[in-house]
This record gives C-alpha cells, structure tokens and sequence, in this order.
C-alpha cells in the first residue's frame, strides 16, 4: 500500500532532480545561518558549486558537537516566532542537542511517518498505541502525529507500567504498537508471566520498533513471542526523529525517504565515500526542512546501502539496520566489539532471557549479566553450569574474547523506561 | 511408583535470596518439611519439600523466581547406625548412581531423600529389597 504513490516511486532521475533542486534551496536558507556562511566561507565552497545531488560531497560536514556548541538557537535557520515545536535529543553528558520544527516542519515529518505506516498495510481503522516516550524525545510525538495522520486511533500510552499497557490493548483491542526493542523484550517476558497468549487474547498485529539498535534476531524473538509482525525504522532527532527510514513490507532493509535526505556512507576515519554494500557511516542532509536544516550530518550510526531494487517499486533507496554506532564500538583487550554481536548470540538461546547487560571493569574485564528464562531451568545445578559455559563459549566465537557470564534470575536486570542501556563501562579511562 | 514432589528454585548466590523464598512461601501458608540448598559460583539450587509442591512452585513463579517441580524417592529408613549405608548398597550393587541426596529425621522416623536419573526402577530396586517407598502424604505426614 501506498500512502503518496509518485513521490514514493519516483523514477530516479526525477528523484534526483527533486534532491538537487532541495539541496539549492537548503544551502540558500543556510547562507543565513552564521554557522554555515562561516563554515562555507573558510572551505571556500560556493553555492553555485552544487550542480547534482552528489555535489553534497562539497559541503561541510555538521557534527553532534557543531549543535551542542551552537546550542539552543545557533542553527535555527528562521525567525523564532515560526518555531512550532522544540524537541531536544539526550545528552547522555553535558548540553543536549536541540532541534526546532516549523508548521511546515511537523507537517512533514507526519507525513512520513505516513508513508511508513501504509507501506506495511496499517490504515485508519487501526488501533495505535504508542508505546514511546512522550516529551521532548521525538519518538513519542513525532510518530503520533504521523499514526494520526494515516487516520488511526492513536492511544498515547508512553512506555513503562506494562499492567496498563497490557489493560488498554486488551480493552480498546489495539492492533499496532511502537516501543523500542528492549521495551518490547520485556513486554513479551511480562505477557509470558501473565500467561497471557497475545495471540489469543490481543488483536496485536504489527509492531514499529525503534530508537536502539538491535539485531534481526531480536526482531524474531519479538515475532515469535507477540506471534505479529516487526518492522524496523531508523531516525534521529537531528533529522526529524523517526521517520527518516523505515522496511517496507518485505522486511529487507529500511527505504530511506530521499526526497527529504540526500545519504551518503563515508569511510568514518577519511570522510571519503564508501561502495554500496559496504559498511561506514551514515551521513544525512536534511533537504526538505525549513527551521533546521543540516548539511551532511554525521549520525555515527554503522549500516550500508543494499544494491538494487525493491520488491516494492518504491525507488528510494535502502539501508541495512544499525550495525552500531561508531560510538558503541567497546575496545576491550584490544579486540573491538559490538553490543549487537554479543545480542545476537543471547538471543538465538531461549534458554536464557531476553534482558542482558554487558560490565566491563578492573583491566579490562568483561562480564555479559543474562537472565534465566522461564524455560530454562530443571532444577539440575550441573545443567545450569553447563548452560553459562555455552553462552560464554558461543560468545567467544563472535567476540574473540572468552566473557564472564553471569546467570541470574529472571527479572533482575533493571528495566529501563527509556532506551535500554546495555553496557556499563567502569574502567577509568 | 511412589514418588515425592520437590520444588527446586533458582536463586542467586548473594545475601537475601534464601529470606525471599522463604517469606514467598510463608506468605503462601506453605509449610516446608526438609530443604537443600546447592549452589555453584555465583548462584544456587534451593529444593524443598513442602505440604503443597504445586501452589508453592506457582507462588515462586508469580514472584519472578524459575521453579519447578521434580520427582525423587523418599525412602523410610530405620533411625540406626547402618540403616543408610545399606540403601547406599542395595543401589550400588544395581549400579544406580545417587545424585542429589538429603535426608530428615523425625519422630524417630528417618528419611531418605534421592534423586536418581531413573526414581521408577531405583525405587523397584529398594521395594524388591524390603524398603518402603513413602508416597507424597506419607512423607508430609512423618
């Protein structure tokens, strides 16, 4: 299903012109905008200079600290009284990145979220129970005004307190929920305790998880659990929060909307570009915003571009999901690792939880806390010493490093209301 | 076969685990007869004999503890020297392996908790040999 069929099938070269002629008008707004004149200034770039998409590549660069020093106003590129709404992104450590929306803005970004939810069947007559922060994290509000926008009933539940969440989908039979993954590992493990079946007692149908990067294992432990359908989604706050890329039905990759960014995946050492297929980082500008756009932002998230079309016929290209952020990369005795490699082994062990937690400390020492599921115990201690030597072994063989695992009881590990977190790093760099 | 039915819950090695079964199980009206505790690095198996294994292991459960229920023999023997070592015997000389095994003493009844891969033909064994083999009531009811 199509919610905007031409601009999502746009031929590619039409596609193109469209990016081009978005990316002039960006750099023309930004000329306004004391940060860019600056940065434009000292690279000597010239706006004339943009003579296709790919001239991106002539731009600065934006980081996440060009907008924590620019906070809260400095790259705001209209008049403050066309600012319809602030969102903010966390800052795990000192200012937080903001990002303003004019009307045209919140409209848009609505709109993609529209795009996104039709493409996997969801249509007015769903119900929509956001089960994502509301405030300044965009994830709640942002994919509100986009589930409103398709027609559904929207139910703004927020995260946490699993009781009531469990209460109005059982009540108000939602069919389609978005909660970010951990959250959504969690649920099934309360619904498990509860002995309720979703698939008997809730009309859950589809779920739109977000916000964290994990891996196609966690998405089917999801499935299988909730007995529905999952669908990734990428985005940030910096580029509108969700709705920056999203699967369609087939479940292959995340079409991102490039009529609205212009993607690039550069080498993240050399800022040069990278093949399609292969892995860098992810680099946005944001072509079809009015308050804050931004040139060539570099996201740090980890992914690549899939060769080819789409079973689908949308022509927007697609990304493969968060292999990490170049941030996450742990370096412990020497070996870099992923959070996600360490996932995607506890998650094929149904023996084991879904919640985990990954404890580095002292030189170097790496400890992966997991949780006994439900499923998991006989009453054998020698079965259980057995069971931690494999999820330690089999970590090995991902990781090069052989971890201490801790088995614990199931529940715990803290829950988190807001994105997980997963990894505490104790060494005093 | 007579068998006994054992709670077994996962609990971790660490201060306080023990109190929270037990109170778990108290708050539940359970009444707990003989209880193993075996642990191995950082957590531990506690087993318990108690009046209602099945409310006891659904009590646990609602709580967030893994439980389950296993199946051993409970074998009476006399309350004197000797009295063990002749089970122990018997079931060697059958070649069966006793794994986990506790015992109580109690109104000057002794019993013998086992846990054997095959409760069915240890407890044939023990029969053939004149041992009786307490059924869930009678071990509750010593």
């Amino acid at each position: 299903m199509f919610w905007h069929q031409e601009s999502e099938t746009l031929a590619r070269p039409a596609l193109e012109a469209l990016q081009l002629k978005r990316l002039r008008d960006t750099v023309q707004r930004l000329e306004r905008v004391p940060f860019y004149r600056a940065k434009f200034q000292q690279s000597g770039f010239k706006p004339e200079q943009i003579k296709s998409a790919d001239d991106v590549r002539r731009l600065p660069f934006t980081t996440a600290a060009d907008l924590r020093e620019n906070y809260p106003d400095g790259l705001l590129a209209v008049p403050r009284e066309e600012v319809l709404r602030l969102h903010t992104s966390s800052g795990t450590t000192g200012k937080p990145k903001a990002l303003f929306f004019s009307r045209r803005d919140v409209d848009n970004a609505a709109e993609l979220i529209a795009r996104a939810l039709c493409m996997t069947g969801v249509t007015r007559r769903d119900v929509f129970q956001n089960m994502m922060s509301y405030g300044l994290f965009t994830g709640g509000l942002v994919m509100h005004y986009g589930a409103e926008k398709v027609g559904c009933m929207v139910i703004p539940a927020g995260p946490g307190t699993s009781e009531r969440q469990l209460l109005l989908m059982q009540d108000f039979r939602t069919t389609v929920i978005h909660i970010l993954p951990s959250y959504a590992l969690y649920f099934a493990d309360f619904l498990e305790k509860k002995g309720v079946d979703a698939r008997k007692s809730l009309a859950l149908r589809k779920a739109f998880v977000g916000a964290e990067p994990h891996t196609e294992e966690t998405r089917r432990n999801i499935e299988a659990a909730l007995g529905i359908d999952v669908y990734n989604s990428y985005g940030l706050t910096e580029m509108n929060g969700p709705g920056v890329a999203f699967e369609c039905e087939g479940k292959c990759g995340m079409h991102l909307w490039e009529d609205n960014y212009v993607l690039e995946i550069i080498n993240p050492a050399t800022g040069e570009p990278v093949e399609d297929g292969k892995t860098g980082e992810l680099v946005l500008t944001s072509i079809n915003r009015e308050a804050m756009p931004l040139l060539r932002y570099r996201t740090r998230d980890l992914t690549s571009i899939i060769p080819g079309p789409c079973a689908c016929e949308r022509t927007h290209r697609r990304i493969h999901r968060i292999t990490g952020r170049s941030d996450d990369m742990l370096i412990v005795r020497g070996v870099n690792i992923f959070p996600q490699q360490i996932e995607r082994v506890l998650m094929a062990m149904p023996q084991i939880g879904r919640n985990y937690v990954i404890q580095i400390e002292g030189l170097d020492d790496l400890t992966v806390k997991v949780e006994l599921s439900s499923s998991g115990f006989d009453g054998e201690v020698g079965h259980l010493t057995e069971l931690q030597n494999q999820v330690a072994e089999k970590l090995r063989a991902e990781i090069w490093i052989r971890p201490k695992v801790e088995l614990l009881a199931s529940g715990s590990l803290p829950v988190a209301e807001g994105k997980a977190k997963r990894v505490i790093d104790k060494r005093s760099l | 076969m007579n068998t006994v039915k054992l709670v077994a819950v996962f609990a971790e090695n660490r201060p306080g685990q023990a109190a929270r079964v037990t109170g778990i199980l108290a708050r539940a009206d359970i009444n707990i007869r003989c209880i193993t505790v075996a642990s191995s690095g950082t957590f531990g198996v506690m087993k318990l004999l108690v009046n209602d294994p099945a409310a006891a292991c659904q009590a646990l459960k609602t709580e967030g503890f893994s439980a389950t229920l296993m199946d051993v023999i409970a074998v009476e023997m006399a309350d004197q020297p000797g009295a063990l070592h002749s089970v122990a015997d018997c079931l060697a000389a059958h070649d069966i392996n006793l794994a986990n095994t506790s015992g109580f003493v109690a109104n000057n009844r002794a019993v013998l908790v086992i846990e054997v891969q095959d409760p069915a033909q240890a407890g044939d064994v023990l029969k053939e040999h004149g041992f009786h083999i307490l059924t869930q009531k009678e071990a509750l009811s010593v």
